[in-house]
């Protein structure tokens, strides 16, 4: 028995030397697996506050039997989901079937990944960073990831064999490439103002003063467009209740539905994350006595309840309005936008 | 890399997660299949054909002009963060690009490639 004592005395002395001179390697990781185990769990709140105040907005009280003020009902509902039957109707193509929500649930959380929220701090000697990574390509990689996400939508409407799936599949996947546009372009207006495209170093650039007050006409088009990419009312014609039954999801039943939800609320999280650092001066509390996270939070809390508040407030737009707006109106203010940027930069700013 | 290393673990999380509750669901849920429960949904009607049929070239032709302008975008991002040393000379250059590219706008929107009808 000497051999196996000493062979798990070696390997114990390797972990331990491997995890002393790797000690940021550890904590990043570690703080990985948090944000991202974080950022699921908000999921369950969202659902809650929404549903509460989507009650009050239309005069009714919402979920309050479960729990103090209904908090108990989202875990209700996850655990009666994970009692249902999940079907899978015959014709539908298996594995893409099953792949899709996983796609939409995992491009959204590692899209997430990038999103920094405080500036770091020394604990222990170790500087920890307030963001899962910081790639310099920020922005940039927010976009890819969630772009990705379009294609868990089209697989799930294609893969389902249905009309209505087929149908909304196909309206998400047009609408998302059209606004995704506007998105990119009305982004842009920020990195010429900042020269970079690290999601760090534009709240940092926020220092004195938050970017919506120079690029206001950005910042709307930004917040239009971010709606339209999280597929939220009023342009959520994919899953148009009313034509489409329930859109790319309709045979979807029991968790594999709940997933789509998932991604549907993490990427409004990361929308209204993006918005805050673009344009809202990110952690920035311009002289009021707050934490930087608390900041960052608050406004980020904001932006989802104005999420909500649209959603309660406007009718869901026509198909081919939702196209048109896009391609007639959004993407040459975006264009014009831009140009006026650079040239007041480069004129005015040199 | 780290930067990468990282981002990718947020991943794993994302598919232990994923994997756990599609087996729970698979392990707690019940599972008793029926012909018609295993029909596509379509309001309660035995469906008549199959879904994968023909769907308007409107979503073709939206996605050839996403590619086209797409690019564009991909041009912009590098110009936008060199701009403040290309000065004069990037923002003329730009402006062509985008000049040329509206072009191309104005014909599209002419031809009535941007109509939804």
């Amino acid at each position: 028995m000497d051999w196996i004592t000493e062979i798990l005395n070696v390997t114990w002395n390797f972990i331990v030397l491997f995890l002393n001179e790797n000690i940021p390697l550890v904590v990043g990781s570690v703080k990985a697996v948090i944000i991202a185990v974080a950022i699921m769990s908000v999921v369950p709140a969202l659902v809650w506050l929404e549903r509460r105040l989507m009650g009050r907005f239309q005069v009714r009280l919402g979920p309050n039997r479960v729990g103090p003020f209904g908090l108990g009902q989202p875990m209700a509902d996850t655990v009666k989901l994970l009692f249902k039957e999940s079907i899978i109707q015959s014709s539908a193509d298996k594995f893409l079937f099953h792949l899709a929500p996983a796609v939409v649930v995992i491009t959204a959380i590692a899209a997430f990944a990038v999103i920094p929220f405080g500036e770091p701090f020394e604990v222990f000697g170790q500087t920890i960073e307030m963001w899962g990574a910081n790639v310099n390509s920020g922005i940039l990689f927010v976009f890819a990831i969630s772009g990705m996400g379009i294609y868990g939508m089209v697989l799930a409407g294609l893969s389902s064999n249905n009309k209505y799936s087929l149908m909304g599949g196909l309206r998400s996947s047009a609408q998302m490439i059209s606004y995704e546009l506007t998105l990119g372009l009305s982004a842009l207006s920020i990195i010429l103002l900042t020269g970079s495209l690290s999601l760090v170093d534009m709240v940092r650039a926020q220092e004195t003063y938050p970017f919506i007050l120079v690029q206001p006409l950005a910042f709307l088009l930004f917040f239009i467009a971010g709606i339209a990419e999280t597929n939220r009312a009023p342009f959520d014609l994919p899953e148009a209740e009313q034509e489409l039954v329930a859109g790319f999801h309709t045979e979807y039943t029991g968790m594999k539905f709940a997933m789509f939800f998932m991604g549907e609320y993490i990427n409004m999280v990361t929308m209204s994350a993006l918005v805050t650092l673009l344009f809202l001066g990110g952690w920035n509390a311009y002289g009021l006595p707050v934490w930087p996270i608390v900041s960052f939070a608050v406004k980020v809390f904001f932006l989802l309840c104005v999420f909500i508040w649209l959603r309660s407030t406007f009718p869901r737009i026509r198909y081919d309005r939702l196209m048109t707006f896009g391609w007639k109106i959004l993407l040459p203010l975006c264009l014009l936008n831009l140009m006026v940027t650079s040239t007041v930069k480069v004129i005015w700013f040199p | 890399m780290t930067e990468y290393f990282y981002i990718s673990l947020f991943a794993v999380v994302a598919i232990v997660v994923v994997g756990a509750l599609l087996a729970l669901s698979t392990v707690l849920g019940p599972r008793n299949p029926s012909p018609q429960k295993m029909l596509p949904y379509e309001c309660g009607i035995i469906p008549t054909e199959e879904a994968k049929g023909r769907y308007p070239v409107r979503f073709a032709t939206i996605a050839m002009f996403f590619i086209i302008f797409d690019v564009e975008v991909v041009f912009m991002y590098p110009w936008a963060v060199a701009l403040g040393e290309l000065k004069l000379f990037g923002l003329v250059e730009m402006a062509i690009f985008i000049i040329i590219l509206g072009i191309a706008y104005v014909y599209i929107w002419g031809r009535g490639g941007l109509e939804w009808d």
